[in-house]
């Protein structure tokens, strides 16, 4: 196959551009430019858009012999992703911004301008693994490596997106890769893993959102308000700089009455209340979520499953119901058999049935049992 | 992409050229030389001789003293001496002279310069506009050296553009500026070997050009500088070249890239015919086609080897992408950060839009190009221009 190999410049994105080349397939290796001026970032900075990491990228093609070639994206992760990014956390929610460029840049604008060059597939080094499906599709699956597993990340593909991925590192565990990297002469074996959002360069999410959304509403302050006497226990300059679940950063000068930590449990970006209570408060175990994106087709009947509701995050037990049944575009309805805590809307719901990726749901609202939503 | 080609079809001589056999010779003839040309004894005579033969050598080639030739390490050094260099020791000599004029279309080792002599030396530096065919517009080039004549430092016009191959009206740039005792340099780097370059002539005070874009080594080329101009040097040292660029000079470099010059030179009447036939076959053919390719720059007033052309809704890195999988080298003719094109300033400076100067592509010819490069890129361009219109991110 011609494959495209979409190299960030790390170790993993190496390896997997060697190995697909290894498997006989004819690979050109790609770095995605998403930096409107990659000029502005200097050495140090993290992130995936830096011009070491380009050089880096470009000196694992040579190593590894292929072709490789720098794509301008920045026009479309801006609009796509950070524009998004920044929307969504003005009105309250916490999106991740990672699935986001799967769904809008890495495998759609990135896939389709391949295909449309005459490749036939994209590989990254995204820790995953496609296996064919009984009926012979294409199914997404986790990684061997349930520590660096990113199939949550994957989530929003579609069956025709996976049926042109490979994922060649995902039957494999990291420090193995980092060995085979070294092996192979790739001088970013040591290379630390990227954690950050890759466009906030230091790694702070609030005050990167404090610069970029400046004065432009609902980006203004309001109290903090407690859930259950419903005082006004404080005042904050913003409501990007929180997230459901929250517990530092608060600066309440008043201790609860039962002296435990609060928590942020609702934030209203309209008003700007941030409403704060007890950890319990934060337990939730009816999700439900719009937008789906199903891996192959959607669930006819309620599917007994698991979903994962953060990157790197635990798998809960769960009851999903798409309404209407078998709906591409319907309301996800899920049942959590594991309670979770602090799930803010905007986040992805990713559900599997054992260890294959159903699709995925952005978060609308959650409730407990008994209390209303 | 497609199966390896078996052999490179090179159009990218602008970015630069294979090394004349007879300077690759020159060269590693004196790589095992012993002798620094600044020392004193037999070894280091030895050695400045062949230096000094070498100058003599560029000096006939070009018309200019052998004094006037101070070697540097290339064309970006040669352009940032002639600014820097000038700016300073014109602005020393008296404090009003503070302007800077050049077109818009210069080369970043100029651009660059000017933006850094701006930023940390407080210079006024004016970019002239160009005209659709990338040549300076001289009404606005006069007007603003007659605007306030006495505050003009230095005037600093390409001979050649590197992108679209433009030849610049550098007479008539030199006609305005002598009137009032301004210098001209001229980035003459694409123009040496291609159109005929006299030093003397051509009425300029300084001029750069560099080795590897004529047939010569990496690494090694000249600033010409008349020899009553003053110029403050970027390099202090050892003294070498009359104090203007200290550094131990490279004997063996010089020796080739004196070999390469001295036959370009030579050969540049019948180079130039040979290698624009050449050129207008590729055009007339690639149009014939891609119908609505067109020529960018000047049809007739153009370095010979140079095609630059618009490919309409067709990105101009997709189609160096398939192009390259095909063994055809070629160019998107602008600079890159991180390997990302820019938008050439060069086509917006001309008119273009963002999207039209990224819609093009640069193919230039050289001494070992062949009617075999042409017919593959001919023959190979239709397919590529179809696939990448497919391609283009909406």
């Amino acid at each position: 196959m011609k494959v495209v190999a979409a190299m960030s410049g790390g170790v993993d994105s190496a390896v997997a551009a060697a190995r697909a080349h290894d498997a006989g397939h004819d690979v050109t290796g790609i770095h995605l430019a998403l930096s409107r001026n990659p000029a502005s970032y200097r050495s140090g900075a993290r992130g995936c858009c830096t011009i070491e990491d380009a050089n880096d990228a470009r000196r694992a093609a040579d190593v590894i012999g292929i072709p490789f070639y720098v794509w301008d994206l920045s026009e479309r992760f801006h609009e796509d992703v950070v524009e998004d990014f920044m929307n969504e956390y003005a009105a309250g929610h916490t999106p991740n911004p990672c699935l986001r460029c799967n769904e809008k840049i890495k495998f759609a604008a990135v896939l389709d301008k391949a295909l449309a060059l005459g490749f036939d597939a994209v590989a990254t080094g995204h820790y995953a693994q496609v296996h064919p499906g009984p009926d012979g599709t294409a199914e997404l699956h986790r990684a061997v490596d349930p520590g660096k597993d990113q199939s949550y990340v994957l989530g929003v593909l579609t069956q025709e997106q996976i049926a042109h991925s490979l994922f060649p590192l995902g039957d494999t565990p990291k420090p193995q890769v980092r060995d085979e990297a070294a092996a192979r002469g790739l001088l970013v074996a040591d290379k630390p893993d990227s954690h950050d959002i890759c466009f906030v360069a230091d790694g702070d999410n609030a005050g990167w959102l404090r610069e970029k959304l400046g004065e432009r509403a609902p980006n203004h302050g309001g109290a903090i308000v407690d859930s259950e006497s419903g005082r006004e226990l404080g005042r904050h300059d913003g409501t990007f700089g929180f997230t459901i679940g929250q517990r530092k950063g608060l600066r309440l000068g008043t201790p609860a009455p039962d002296g435990k930590p609060r928590f942020v449990l609702d934030i209203e970006p309209v008003s700007g209340t941030v409403t704060v209570g007890p950890r319990a408060a934060l337990t939730v175990d009816r999700i439900t979520a719009d937008r789906p994106r199903w891996c192959g087709a959607a669930p006819e009947a309620s599917l007994h499953g698991a979903v994962q509701l953060r990157a790197h995050g635990t798998e809960h037990r769960a009851l999903v119901t798409v309404d209407p049944p078998g709906s591409t575009d319907g309301t996800v309805e899920i049942e959590l058999l594991d309670p979770a805590q602090g799930i803010a809307p905007g986040q992805a719901a990713v559900i599997y049935d054992g260890t294959r990726v159903v699709g995925s749901a952005t978060i609308v609202s959650t409730a407990r049992s008994g209390v209303p939503a | 992409m497609h199966d390896a080609p078996d052999h490179t079809v090179y159009l990218d001589h602008a970015a630069t050229t294979p090394m004349l056999p007879a300077a690759v010779e020159t060269m590693t003839a004196h790589l095992g030389d012993i002798g620094n040309p600044s020392s004193l004894h037999a070894s280091g005579r030895a050695a400045r001789r062949i230096v000094e033969e070498s100058r003599e050598t560029i000096a006939q080639a070009l018309n200019c003293r052998p004094g006037e030739v101070v070697f540097t390490s290339g064309g970006t050094e040669a352009d940032n001496l002639a600014l820097k260099g000038l700016f300073w020791s014109r602005h020393e000599a008296d404090p009003r002279r503070i302007r800077i004029l050049a077109s818009s279309v210069e080369h970043h080792a100029v651009l660059d310069a000017l933006d850094w002599l701006a930023e940390e030396e407080h210079a006024e530096v004016e970019l002239l506009s160009v005209d659709n065919r990338g040549r300076l517009d001289l009404e606005a080039y006069r007007d603003a050296v007659e605007r306030d004549p006495g505050s003009v430092a230095l005037v600093s016009v390409m001979w050649a553009n590197n992108e679209v191959g433009t030849l610049q009206p550098i007479e008539d740039v030199v006609a305005v500026a002598s009137r009032h005792g301004i210098p001209v340099h001229t980035d003459a780097v694409q123009a040496v070997g291609a159109v005929p370059v006299d030093f003397a002539a051509s009425g300029v005070d300084a001029l750069t050009l560099t080795g590897h874009k004529l047939g010569g080594p990496y690494g090694v080329g000249a600033l010409l500088v008349r020899r009553e101009l003053s110029l403050t040097p970027l390099l202090h040292g050892g003294g070498q070249e009359r104090d203007i660029r200290s550094g131990t000079l490279d004997m063996p470099a010089i020796a080739g890239f004196a070999t390469a010059v001295e036959h370009a030179v030579k050969v540049q009447p019948e180079y130039a015919e040979r290698v624009a036939a050449l050129r207008d076959d590729l055009v007339a053919r690639v149009i014939g086609v891609v119908p609505d390719a067109h020529l960018h720059g000047d049809p007739d007033a153009r370095l010979p080897g140079n095609a630059h052309l618009g490919f309409p809704d067709c990105e101009g890195d997709s189609l160096l992408m398939l192009l390259d999988a095909r063994g055809i080298e070629c160019s998107t003719g602008s600079a890159c950060s991180a390997g990302v094109p820019q938008p050439s300033h060069v086509l917006l400076a001309m008119g273009l839009d963002d999207e039209g100067a990224r819609h093009s592509l640069r193919f230039t010819l050289g001494r070992t190009s062949t009617q075999a490069d042409v017919d593959a890129l001919v023959e190979a361009i239709g397919p590529a221009v179809e696939r990448a219109r497919g391609a283009r991110i909406q």
